[in-house]
């Protein structure tokens, strides 16, 4: 109990005094995590739209995938894109792995399952006859689009801090694809890990503080954001 | 809308983000990948050997924390330029068949065998090495690496020249680096053999104590190598030369003597111009 305590009391102390090396790994977090965020929201959105409108055969399957996808460990993920960006992999050649983008590419693959399946549910809950009914009122293509977005806006939110939470903590894909290098790939996740290896609890304990208090901001705000709009 | 305009702005953002994170690259001294055994890192030593090289030369290393067997397969798929390991007999075939070149021996340190202060198997007064792997093999419990580290390895090689099938011993793997099989150890009073260099920067949070150690069968010899670049395209070759020389460099290895020596009363590594056993 005292270590708990302890480490709690100089956790605090670091994130008081404003720890540079604290700082600029939570920074990092955001950064990274953030970025994979907004492009698995650029491709997951449209995908589900696509799979929560349409009705095509192997729609079934696809979505069954989606959802395996989601169930997939974040680290065989990272597996996989080790494999694929190693210097002796097939695109060996890009230089990535062990940087930011490689986290970068590894959390999107992790997110944009999420998104698929949060968005692809929150446009199949909208009424059926919705799209006609706009079409109707004389709504142009890209604006039913815009509109059928508004309305499932609820769920999309839903999407973001679905995908953000599961990327910013996971840490088995970053650890493989980013290798947790000192002031560049190491993320708040990582950086636990290495202190604690080696036993340096206080600033584990801190570094875990910050991913929970990134975490909770970014989805209270989301929450705000979601149940203070009008129905 | 102000929903649809959040999402929209929120993503916006984070794509400006990482742009930004994509564009901050790099300077043109050049990189390499080191692949490296987790006790030179879990002590903190490589953090400080790496940023003295990078401020002189400029020419970034990124250090990934592996085991000795994990190093040595990427430098023999070639996916690391250098390597720092501590397994003879393994890195032996890496050698000969020449993914391996410009061996150096940068420092050595010993293994000892830890286990509880109150030492239920009697290791510390067994006469020997041998016996007191005998006396942990029928009166204690073994936690073992099981990482295909170099300590692992080293382990490995100990039961069998001890005549002992670990098989039969009550041992568990944890197939986690050196620090959490350390707190394992000790949070299940229960033997393991570590590098000297983890333990002493590790001790004040375990309940180990240091029960085995001296015998000559128990040096542990760091060594660095050159991935060749001739069996592998791509390799940053003068880059990872001119690393290997900083780490032979007086001033690196007066470094590594004396690295955390005061903070915990001994050295944890002792350099290769100061090891009687020399360089190769």
């Amino acid at each position: 109990m005292g270590a708990i305590w302890e480490g709690l009391v100089e956790a605090v102390r670091l994130i008081g005094t404003g720890d540079g090396e604290l700082y600029s790994i939570a920074g990092r977090s955001l950064l990274v995590s953030g970025s994979a965020t907004a492009l698995a929201m650029l491709v997951g959105v449209p995908a589900g739209y696509v799979l929560g409108r349409a009705r095509f055969p192997a729609r079934t399957l696809i979505l069954a995938g989606v959802a395996t996808g989601m169930g997939m460990p974040p680290v065989v993920a990272g597996l996989v894109i080790w494999l694929l960006f190693v210097r002796s992999g097939p695109f060996g050649g890009l230089e990535l792995i062990y940087t930011k983008q490689a986290i970068i590419i590894v959390q999107f693959f992790i997110a944009t399952p999420l998104v698929i399946a949060f968005t692809a549910a929150s446009i199949q809950s909208l009424p059926t006859r919705l799209p006609d009914l706009l079409a109707v009122l004389g709504a142009g293509r890209l604006q039913t689009l815009w509109l059928l977005a508004r309305e499932a806006r609820l769920g999309l939110l839903a999407a973001v801090m679905a995908g953000f939470g599961a990327v910013v903590s996971e840490v088995g894909a970053s650890m493989a694809v980013g290798g947790n290098l000192v002031g560049d790939t190491r993320v708040l996740t990582t950086a636990i890990v290495t202190e604690t290896s080696r036993a340096d609890t206080e600033r584990a304990i801190a570094y875990g503080l910050v991913l929970l208090a990134i975490a909770f901001a970014i989805v209270t705000v989301l929450t705000v954001v979601q149940q203070r709009s009008p129905r | 809308m102000p929903v649809a305009r959040w999402l929209f702005v929120l993503t916006a953002t984070c794509l400006l983000a990482f742009v930004v994170a994509c564009g901050n690259e790099e300077d043109d001294s050049g990189k390499i990948i080191l692949a490296t055994t987790t006790s030179t890192y879990d002590t903190g030593l490589l953090d400080e050997i790496v940023a003295r090289f990078e401020d002189k030369t400029g020419i970034t290393v990124k250090v990934i924390a592996v085991g000795t067997g994990a190093a040595l397969r990427m430098a023999g798929e070639g996916n690391a330029d250098a390597i720092l390991v501590h397994a003879p007999e393994a890195e032996a075939p890496y050698v000969a068949n020449g993914d391996l070149i410009l061996g150096r021996l940068v420092m050595t340190n010993d293994f000892i065998v830890v286990g509880p202060f109150d030492d239920p198997a009697g290791a510390a007064s067994a006469p020997d090495l041998f016996s007191a792997l005998a006396s942990i093999a029928s009166d204690g419990s073994f936690v073992s690496r099981g990482d295909d580290s170099g300590t692992h390895k080293k382990e490995l090689a100990l039961w069998a020249a001890a005549g002992i099938d670990v098989d039969t011993l009550s041992r568990e793997e944890t197939g986690q680096g050196m620090g959490a099989t350390l707190t394992i150890a000790s949070e299940r009073r229960a033997y393991t053999l570590t590098d000297r260099a983890t333990y002493l920067a590790l001790h004040e949070a375990l309940d180990l104590a240091v029960l085995v150690e001296g015998d000559v069968g128990l040096i542990n010899f760091y060594r660095a190598y050159v991935v060749n670049p001739i069996r592998h395209e791509g390799v940053a070759v003068e880059q990872a030369k001119a690393f290997i020389r900083f780490l032979l460099d007086p001033e690196t290895q007066a470094l590594i003597g004396r690295f955390r020596a005061t903070e915990l009363g001994q050295p944890l590594f002792t350099p290769a111009d100061e090891s009687e056993i020399g360089g190769s």
